[in-house]
Parts: structure tokens; sequence; C-alpha cells
């Protein structure tokens, strides 16, 4: 028998970003970091990690970063 | 088959929002779309901005929108919905606009029971004019105008505008939410969809009061001023349904 686990993905737009990192606060896997480079506001955007953690950790769709963010610059993508 | 899951809704603008960081403001105007869109309601919904940090709402919202003199959003509202009553209207304001130089508008229109809906967004301070202490400011907390503390005898205590309007005959109804984690942001979204339809329903009043963070002039991490909703400004304004008389 597998387990069914969900997958997702989510799309920070870092021009958009005005790094409140409400969402780093809410991920329940911690898949969403500080970016060390400014945007063209001057902000330090928040980055989706998944890809360079190299750890098992997944996102699973759940949109609770999306949900909280203010500037709507979150998309979620499950499948 | 991957599959969009969260975007940003129908009826907003693809126009980047002013607002500080962390504030509750766009949170809200995005729950206001998504509203509109689960309600498809966005071809005859019309919105009344109030004077404050929201004052440019106009500019988020892809749906007719007026403009309402600071504190007379109630009072505009009511003219537009008497004269097209088939649309839904909705009035947005900040608690320096519907608690201070808007009381007697919104107290009047509640009263009468006039079938629009209002978003009353409350910061605890004047954001825009940079923090100053409003009707709504907690006893102790430090503004502009009150340094070392809102302080009971010289400013007074804080108003419970809600509740007020609450007692009033034609208001049917009032909740009060919070935009401070995701939990309460799903809360705040299904009270605003109620409330719009108590006035598609033709019920009367209905208001949603929203505890909102304002880091920048609470002089706080956007983080941390989510916390302090729970910590402190719930327990003055605690969040709950204040009137209901829809069933």
């Amino acid at each position: 028998m597998t387990i069914k686990t969900k997958k997702g993905r989510i799309a920070i737009d870092s021009k958009l970003c005005k790094g409140c990192y409400l969402c780093v606060s809410v991920c329940p896997d911690k898949l969403i970091a500080i970016s060390g480079e400014l945007n063209e506001k001057g902000y330090y955007p928040a980055e989706f990690t998944e890809t360079n953690t190299g750890e098992d950790r997944k996102c699973t769709g759940c949109a609770m970063c999306a949900v909280i963010c203010p500037d709507i610059a979150i998309e979620v993508y499950r499948g | 088959m991957e599959k969009v899951v969260f975007k940003k809704p129908k009826y907003m603008k693809e126009v980047p929002f002013h607002y500080c960081p962390g504030c509750g403001h766009s949170i809200i105007h995005r729950l206001v779309a998504e509203a509109i869109e689960e309600l498809a309601i966005g071809e005859k919904t019309i919105g009344v901005p109030p004077a404050g940090c929201a004052v440019l709402a106009y500019d988020y919202f892809d749906v007719d929108m007026g403009e309402a003199p600071h504190g007379r959003g109630a009072a505009v509202a009511t003219g537009i919905k008497r004269t097209l009553p088939d649309r839904i209207v909705f009035s947005y304001q900040g608690d320096g606009d519907i608690a201070a130089i808007g009381t007697a508008e919104t107290i009047h229109a509640a009263n009468r029971g006039e079938n629009i809906t209002v978003i009353f967004v409350n910061n605890n301070c004047y954001g825009m004019t940079g923090g100053q202490m409003a009707p709504t400011t907690l006893l102790d907390q430090n503004s502009t105008t009150t340094p070392g503390g809102r302080d009971k005898n010289r400013d007074g205590s804080p108003i419970d505008l809600s509740e007020m309007l609450a007692i009033t005959r034609g208001a049917v109804y009032i909740e009060r939410t919070a935009v401070n984690s995701v939990k309460n942001i799903r809360k705040t979204k299904k009270a605003i969809t109620k409330a719009f339809k108590v006035q598609m329903a033709g019920l009367g009043f209905s208001l949603v009061e929203i505890l909102s963070p304002c880091p920048t002039n609470w002089k706080m991490s956007p983080i941390d001023a989510c916390r302090r909703i729970d910590e402190d400004v719930a327990q003055t304004f605690p969040l709950k349904v204040i009137k209901d008389e829809t069933s």
C-alpha cells in the first residue's frame, strides 16, 4: 500500500514582497526563508526553499502562507 | 495535473498595495474581494472607501467605487443604496473614521436599519497621520498623542462601537474578528461573506469589525503586532458574534 502524499508548490513574487515574514512564521514545514538579495522596493523578500534545503521536507500546498500574505505575493499550486 | 489553489481574486486589480509591510488592510481588501467573487456579485457591487490609510482602496478593487468624506461612509452608502436598491453596497472604514468623526452617521444608519454592509477596520490608532490616539486606542497604549500610555482619567476609555451599534434596533448582524492568524483570517472571510448575504437577503444593517495589525505605528515587527492582537487587543475587544438576528 502506498501512502498518497499531497504535493504542492508556491511561487513568491519577489517584486511584491515587502519582507514582513508572516509567511515564514506560518509555514508548517519551514520551507520559506529570507532572501539575501534586496528587491526593487528595498526589502529582503521571502523565498521558497524546497529545492535547496536538500532535506526531505515537501510543500503540501496548504496555502497558509498565501492566506496570511498581506501583499498577495504568493500563488499556490497543488497537484 | 497541477492546479492553482490560491491566486489573486478576480475583483482585485493588478496594482501593488501601498500599505506598510505586515498591514492588515490589504488582507482585508483581499477577503472582501474573495467574498464578492464567491457570491458572484462583482458586477453589482459598489464600495465606499474612507479617509485614512485605505483611502486609495478604489485603486485596488475592480468593482465600482465611490469615495466618502471623512467618517461619512455609512451616509454615502445609504444614499447609493437608496438610489440603486438592487446593488450591493459596502462601506470600508477605519476606526478613526467610523468611531470618531463618523460616529453619528454610523449610529443612525444602523438604527434606521439601512441595508448596507460596513467593514470596520480597527487598528487602535490613526494610522495614516502617524499613530495618534484614536477612540479605540487601548488603555496604557503609547501613541504620539498619549506618550506614556492612554490614561483613563485624562483620555477616557476605548470605545466599544460594535457593542453600541448592536443595541440599535436596525442592526441585524455584527461580528468582531481579527486578521492576525490564518485561522482568524478564515473566520473573518466567513463573517464578511455572511454580512454580504444579510444585505443580499434585504435583512438590514450588517457590520464586521476586524482587529488589524498596524506594525508601523505600534512600533513593532509584523509578527509581534499579530501577537499583540491576541494578547492585548482581543482582551479589550473580544472576538465574538455581537449580534445575529438572521436566524
